[in-house]
């Protein structure tokens, strides 16, 4: 009876906890999954939409805007992640040294992402402007002709990379250093007492030693990088054409300007199902390096 | 192999110095033994050395060239170190053949050189693990056996056989003592034991603050140190350290003091008669002191415990209110507690001095 009770006890207290997240999060997922059942204009009220089953799920697949806009997001998740792991981890390689005046520097690497994404957005649109903005003014100075920074759908797909490229990279950055700074010195005098040079010093001992770290954090990233919405909304809104219009913005459009809430849902669901995968191919790899560990432990057990 | 020269190295971190300025030869092929209390030095020469720490001043010379400006790659070192620092990452056979993977050695060669380096020191089933799923010894013991692949003209070792069980390590020591014989590099080696000290060394370098006390071959060490540190050092059981002043007994030079009155043997006390101080410290070896009392000059000494060691034993014995080790065979029973009379060999005392500690 009391081993019953004791065992009840922690459930007892977890109980308002999961009482509230199953409200505050199962119930707006569940209505956006209902929703995505129905046919329903924001004029209606939820129970008058009409039920069309998966419907909206087929349409999505034949949409040609809807699969546009998750080309652009997976180009922009995929290139985003690989320029800012590169950036971030090469710098971090860069300036893991004692050096005078390090302290500062790194501080101010990291302040892009202190800054709130619509400000960002802001400012990289004036910096892009086509007469007045500071980079093609620039470019002008050199007597180079001015880039169609957001005007052009090649260009405009780049400037959007690049202002994300930028705000983010520090994130990489902090994360690879205190994974650097965090390895076994005396290996990597090992490694050059065996004779390893600097690059191979990189390459045999230290991104090894960072990968775990490594792995987790570019799945953050990636999982960021498909939601990524305002910095992109305000510096083109998508445009021109549908060169920069991600999902989370082409969900946002569907649901005011097309005003079709159970589309915009599907939508949504489709995301959430992407996202999904990646947390949990980055639980699995959590996982799968436990066993692995547990395995090889077991089996040098067994050789003994 | 080279020939190491250091001249006037010294260490400092910002203001604390480290390592004294000091001169230090390793002749070609030699097995030099680092041995000193801990925190002297020793791992910082070492480092110093295999290029990990850049000197404070000075400079390092092998065969005549100038090296402190190389990297640890150029120097053509092999180590061993004190905290293993194997790579995490990579299996056992990985760690000890990285070098040589580097070097772009033959596969086959190298499997062969790391099977036998394996075999050699015990560890040939553990080559599929990894370094975090090893015990201490065996991770010491892959640490030793990755230097020992390599083909290095300088092997540096780090209290290398110190988290081994008393067997390996003599088995080790053994090893270390064949390769020191056959194998024509210089081998530079940190210990704190005794043994692994005077077995293995051509030459011992007795440490102390960062200051280099005396270098010499382990019998010159143990015969004629020059101070009162090395020579409580040197040995096993250590030195026994008696203060006395010196008096003129009826012609004869003696040290007495709290419980005791010994004559200094002629060559002795000659070397005395130069000098003027009175304050001294005696030094005996446990091992000059006998249980025959008419084999030297007669001292009482109060017993306190016997320590059996198997054929001898070391007794903790009191004079005055020193503790004095004397070395006895155990066939002779003794019986703790009791006051009695020991032959004290005078020929081989020594006196220091006993401000300076210097050995007259
Ligand atoms: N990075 C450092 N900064 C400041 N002081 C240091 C540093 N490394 C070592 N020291 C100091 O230098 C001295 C010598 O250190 P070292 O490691 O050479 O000693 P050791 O003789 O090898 O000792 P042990 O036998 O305990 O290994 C110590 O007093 C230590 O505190
Ligand atoms: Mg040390």
């Amino acid at each position: 009876m009391l081993a019953n009770a004791n065992r009840l006890t922690p459930y007892l207290f977890l109980a308002p906890a999961i009482l509230i997240l199953a409200v505050a999060l199962m119930y707006p997922v569940g209505y956006m999954i209902w929703a995505s059942f129905l046919d329903w204009n924001p004029s209606q009220r939820i129970a008058e939409a009409d039920f069309v089953g998966l419907r909206n799920y087929t349409n999505l697949f034949s949409d040609a805007a809807f699969l546009e806009s998750l080309g652009v997001t997976l180009r922009f998740a995929a290139v985003v992640v690989t320029v800012e792991m590169v950036l971030g981890v090469g710098l971090a390689l860069l300036l893991d040294r004692q050096l005078r005046g390090m302290t500062i520097l790194r501080t101010v690497f990291i302040l892009p992402m202190m800054i709130a994404p619509i400000v960002v957005g802001l400012m990289w649109r004036y910096m892009y402007h086509p007469t007045v903005g500071i980079l093609n003014r620039t470019l002008k100075s050199m007597g180079l002709d001015p880039v169609p920074w957001l005007s052009d759908g090649g260009w405009a797909f780049t400037s959007v990379v690049i202002a994300d490229v930028w705000q983010w990279t520090p994130f990489i950055f902090i994360l690879s250093l205190a994974a650097l700074q965090s390895l076994p010195k005396s290996a990597m005098e090992a490694a050059r007492i065996d004779g390893a040079t600097g690059w191979q010093l990189i390459f045999y001992i230290k991104l090894p030693l960072m990968m775990p770290v490594l792995i987790v954090t570019a799945l953050l990233r990636l999982i960021d990088a498909f939601k990524v919405l305002e910095v992109i909304l305000v510096m083109t809104n998508g445009g021109p054409g549908l060169s920069t219009e991600i999902l989370a913005l082409r969900i946002s459009r569907t649901a005011s300007e097309f005003r079709e809430l159970g589309y915009a849902a599907a939508m949504s669901n489709l995301l959430l199902i992407l996202l999904m995968v990646l947390t949990l191919a980055m639980f699995f790899y959590g996982k799968i390096m436990d066993a692995r560990a547990a395995r090889i432990r077991a089996e040098a057990e067994e050789a003994v | 192999m080279p020939e190491i020269v250091f001249d006037s190295v010294e260490k400092s971190y910002g203001p604390t110095r480290v390592l004294e300025p000091f001169d230090l030869h390793l002749a070609d092929s030699e097995f030099t033994v680092l041995v000193g209390p801990s925190g002297c030095g020793k791992s910082t020469t070492l480092r110093i050395l295999a290029g990990l720490e850049t000197l404070s001043g000075g400079e390092i010379t092998f065969d005549g060239n100038p090296i402190s400006h190389l990297d640890p790659k150029a120097r053509d070192i092999a180590m061993v170190f004190q905290d293993y620092a194997l790579y995490p990452h990579m299996n056992i056979a990985k760690n000890m053949s990285f070098a040589l993977r580097l070097k772009k050695v033959a596969k086959s060669e190298i499997d062969e050189r790391v099977q036998r380096t394996a075999d050699l020191l015990n560890i040939g089933h553990l080559l599929d693990r990894k370094p975090a799923e090893l015990s201490g010894g065996q991770r010491q013991r892959v640490a030793m056996g990755r230097a020992m692949v390599r083909d290095a003209g300088t092997f540096l070792f780090d209290e290398p056989l110190s988290n081994l069980d008393a067997k390996l390590r003599a088995k080790m020591r053994t090893e270390l003592a064949e390769m020191r014989n056959t194998i024509d590099k210089n081998m530079v080696y940190v210990t704190h034991d005794q043994v692994e000290a005077m077995t293995l060394g051509d030459r011992i370098v007795v440490m102390a603050n960062g200051v280099i006390q005396q270098q010499g071959t382990p019998e010159d060490l143990f015969k004629s140190p020059v101070n009162k540190f090395v020579a409580g050092f040197i040995g096993s059981p250590t030195m026994n350290f008696l203060d006395g002043d010196l008096t003129d007994v009826g012609g004869t030079m003696t040290v007495a003091g709290d419980g005791f009155s010994l004559p200094l043997s002629d060559a002795l006390a000659a070397r005395l008669r130069t000098h003027g101080g009175k304050a001294v410290t005696l030094g005996l070896r446990p091992s000059s002191i006998t249980l025959e009392e008419t084999a030297g000059a007669a001292i009482d000494l109060r017993v306190i415990v016997a320590e059996y060691l198997g054929a001898q034993s070391v007794l903790v014995t009191r004079c005055g209110t020193e503790d004095v080790l004397v070395e006895a065979n155990s066939a002779t029973p003794i019986a703790p507690g009791t006051i009695r009379t020991f032959g004290v060999l005078t020929d081989e005392l020594m006196v220091f001095d006993r401000t300076s500690g210097l050995r007259i």
